[in-house]
């Protein structure tokens, strides 16, 4: 009984942290309908900063949030102007061939300096215990610091001139030019947004999982999942599910080995394609 | 469609591309050859679902996969010749891929796309944890299988027919599919789909079949090739990097276009052999494939065909 | 009758694009509805082509029921469109994309004969100087004639014209006007979208005014121009509506 109240609890946690990934991805894909498959190479950039900071500068792994996310910021707006802004009106292969090949381009050099060797981040910061079951500190620390983001990103995007310039972006790009907003920059800025998010959530999740350069395609297969099961394009729907991967899979982790995670993922994806394409709470 | 020429130089120029090591007997160039076959088989194949209907399958590699473990699995365990054992595993890829197809290509090529991403992932950890199959170990032949076809080496020399039939044979059903209705009932819809729709084609029957076929040539390749390795695991089989490769060598040659995919074979191939021997750059695969597949996409979405006939008008008709 | 709506209804989320709209539409005529932007005209277009499936009300060809058809199939009846904007098959040329106009058709052509009725069709609407020249290259005038021949391959027997003379100048009006009245006499039932009000007011058998989603008249060109709602909705002024009177 236990057993389920700790993985409902750790559901929830690692579920924000997936979240934070998915938003990153919904962000790109509510903006400028270009679904960023370098997601996942971008989330072990993330992880292999924060491993970096941590072993190199011996710096806290929730310190080096910060920068990386900063960092996410400037590498992705110059993403965006090296593989997408000359073909953004092309035809949609062409945007999912383009940040495909960043993902190539990053990982292969990724794999060159790092090795597929895996690495792991300790964090000595202990657990509570309830019971015979404990949460670690650092699940529930990363549960927060993702609800504190979610929460930035709302407020940023609701109540900043330049959130609203976003939205208005992604409703009607043309109208939005009329209104004399800098779509270039809005464009370049929400891609650098995404993909600040997606490097946070991988030092989030590197501080709690083991991965290798290659960890990044798993997680963005489950930010896929997420999209699609709580809608492309609705941020609420990221966060809702990203909750419900995260109850599931530690649920189901009860009762099957992890290794067929991916399957299920799998299953779930194509499924909500077949039944609900739109996702729960999604529009299109 | 117009008439067309191209087979009548692309096709002389595969078959002696195939007869070249048999007929100098040597076994190195035969190796050589049996890569580069492959990779035309590959790149031609995925051409069908990608250039000619427009939709990207990453992940491709997973067709390639199943026909092999399901053709090295009749040979290990119930002994089925080898032909049999290759045809029958490019028939259940196809049938698994025209039901796969039901189900995600109804939807923007985006979704597809991610879909594909997940076959390849799913599968392998499918695979991995099914003892039947070997596990993550793989399964093992017992050479003796060899004697049924006049010992190894004999069958080595066989598998080299059957990879080099093949490719012919995908070449000229490609080729023929581009010139048929069907073809063009893909094309159409590759420009717009809810246009093709309205004009009268059944695009989610026409989708499935074409993903199917291209499903088709990679799995008996896939049988061929654990037929000769004697061996087969799922790393080897689920290689993601010949997925990554596939669409390189399709969008290098020019999509959409059957002397496209081979000729984007060969250069990727010529490519990859120079890069591989030089002393940093071959842990770069990866990474110089994407830069490869980044610039194409940039400057030259059209691939070495569009680049010769945007210059080379008279090049159309035998650059299909 | 050839094609009959009834009681028709569509909404998209909280807005009802096509509000109770029914009507009957008699062979070899030409049928044309008008109204103000946003009044349904394309969303109605959109249904009887099968793009969009009515939340409520009943769609009839000859008397059968299409209502729950699938698009491919009702190509293959004999229903044939254009597209307010364009849909030209980009890389392909001009007569590879009306030879897929008569290859999936009504009478589901082999590539041979798709090619003769392609060129044939290409030949009416003026097209033959740019039989090989990629769609995408095409202008605007261009692109609609292309849209035209596309439909009229299928060998249709209602062809849904939406607002095709749009962008036109006055000669390309005419010339495209000419087009369409060879197209009746050919037997074909046309249904047309259009704001330019003397061409379809000369062109039109029968006219169908929609606003807001819904039919607020219907009648013969005269009596649509003397329909005091219809100027109101639309025409706005009478002494215009009176000029179109005059003009037909």
């Amino acid at each position: 009984m236990l057993a389920y109240v700790n993985a409902v609890i750790s559901g929830i946690l690692i579920g924000l942290a997936y979240a934070i990934a998915a938003l990153g991805l919904n962000l790109i894909w509510g903006v400028m309908k270009v679904i960023n498959l370098s997601h996942g190479a971008f989330i072990a950039f993330g992880m292999f900063a924060a491993y970096m900071s941590v072993k190199l500068l011996g710096v806290s792994v929730y310190t080096s949030l910060i920068p990386i996310f900063v960092a996410g910021l400037i590498v992705g707006i110059v993403a965006f102007f090296v593989s997408l802004y000359r073909v953004l009106n092309a035809p949609e292969l062409t945007t999912l061939l383009s940040t495909y090949s960043l993902s190539l381009i990053l990982i292969g050099l990724g794999t060159f300096f790092f090795t597929t060797n895996p690495r792991a981040i300790d964090t000595h910061l202990g657990s509570i215990t309830l019971g015979y079951s404990s949460i670690s500190y650092s699940r529930i620390i990363v549960g927060l610091i993702s609800l504190f983001l979610a929460g930035t990103l709302y407020l940023f995007l609701f109540k900043t001139s330049l959130g609203k310039a976003i939205r208005a972006v992604s409703q009607n790009p043309t109208a939005a030019k009329l209104y004399g907003i800098n779509t270039t920059l809005v464009l370049s800025i929400s891609f650098g947004i995404g993909v600040a998010f997606a490097s946070v959530s991988g030092a989030l999740i590197a501080s709690l999982f083991p991965f290798t350069i290659l960890s990044g395609g798993v997680y963005e297969l489950k930010s896929f999942v997420i999209c699609v099961l709580g809608g492309l394009g609705s941020p609420a729907g990221a966060i809702l599910g990203g909750l419900i991967l995260g109850l599931l899979e530690n649920l189901l982790s009860l009762k099957m080995p992890v290794d067929y995670m991916p399957f299920i993922e799998f299953s779930i994806l194509v499924i909500i394609l077949l039944i609900k394409p739109n996702g729960i709470l999604g529009r299109r | 469609m117009q008439k067309g020429y191209t087979l009548f130089w692309l096709l002389p120029a595969l078959i002696a591309l195939v007869i070249y090591p048999i007929v100098t007997n040597n076994v190195m160039l035969r190796e050589t050859v049996f890569l580069i076959l492959l990779s035309i088989t590959l790149s031609i194949s995925l051409n069908i679902i990608l250039g000619f209907t427009g939709y990207v399958s990453f992940g491709h590699i997973v067709y390639y996969g199943i026909g092999a473990y399901f053709a090295f699995y009749l040979m290990y365990a119930y002994k089925v010749s080898l032909i049999v054992s290759i045809v029958l595993g490019g028939l259940v890829s196809a049938a698994i891929a025209f039901v796969l197809g039901q189900a995600v290509l109804s939807l923007r090529g985006a979704i597809f796309a991610i879909a594909t991403i997940g076959v390849n992932e799913a599968v392998k950890s499918l695979i991995n944890n099914i003892s039947i199959l070997g596990g993550a170990m793989g399964l093992y032949f017992d050479f003796s299988i060899y004697d049924n076809y006049g010992g190894a080496l004999k069958a080595i020399w066989l598998s080299y027919y059957l990879m080099g039939t093949l490719t012919i044979l995908s070449v000229i059903a490609a080729y023929y599919i581009k010139k048929s209705k069907f073809g063009l009932g893909l094309f159409s819809i590759r420009e717009d789909q809810d246009a093709s729709a309205v004009l009268g084609i059944k695009t989610k029957l026409y989708k499935s079949l074409a993903y199917a076929t291209s499903a088709f040539f990679p799995a008996i390749a896939g049988g061929i090739f654990a037929f000769k390795a004697g061996n087969i695991e799922p790393s080897g089989a689920f290689n993601l990097v010949k997925s990554i490769e596939m669409i390189v060598m399709v969008m290098l040659g020019g999509y959409g276009s059957v002397a496209g995919s081979a000729l984007g074979a060969l250069f990727y191939e010529k490519i990859k052999s120079i890069l591989l021997v030089m002393p940093y750059v071959k842990d770069l695969h990866l990474a110089v494939s994407g830069l490869i597949l980044l610039i194409i996409v940039q400057f030259a979405p059209s691939g070495i065909v569009g680049f010769l006939t945007k210059y080379f008008k008279n090049l159309r008709k035998v650059l299909e | 009758m050839i094609l009959k709506g009834t009681n028709l209804k569509l909404s998209f989320g909280g807005l009802v694009a096509v509000n109770n709209v029914s009507f009957e539409i008699e062979e070899k005529t030409i049928f044309g509805i008008i109204g103000p932007n946003g009044a349904g005209k394309t969303t109605l277009f959109n249904i009887i082509s099968g793009v969009y499936k009515p939340q409520e009300g009943k769609l009839f060809f000859k008397d059968k029921d299409i209502t729950n058809f699938p698009t491919y199939k009702r190509a293959r009846l004999g229903i044939a469109r254009t597209h307010q904007i364009v849909k030209p098959l980009s890389e392909l040329t001009v007569i590879e994309n009306v030879m897929v106009g008569a290859c999936f058709g009504k009478k589901n052509y082999n590539l041979k004969q798709a090619q003769k009725v392609a060129l044939d069709v290409i030949n009416f609407v003026g097209l033959s100087t740019k039989m090989f020249t990629q769609a995408g290259q095409l202008n605007v005038a261009f692109k609609k004639r292309l849209e035209l021949a596309r439909a009229l391959a299928n060998e249709p027997e209602i062809l849904l014209l939406d607002e095709v003379l749009a962008g036109l100048n006055p000669k390309e009006v005419d010339s495209m006007l000419n087009v369409i009245l060879k197209i009746k006499q050919n037997g074909i039932t046309i249904i047309m979208i259009e704001h330019l009000m003397h061409a379809i007011m000369k062109a039109s058998d029968y006219i169908m005014v929609l606003d807001s989603g819904e039919k607020i008249a219907q009648g013969s060109p005269q009596e649509i121009s003397n329909n005091q709602r219809v100027i109101e909705a639309y025409l706005g002024d009478p002494k215009l509506a009176m000029q179109l009177v005059g003009a037909k």
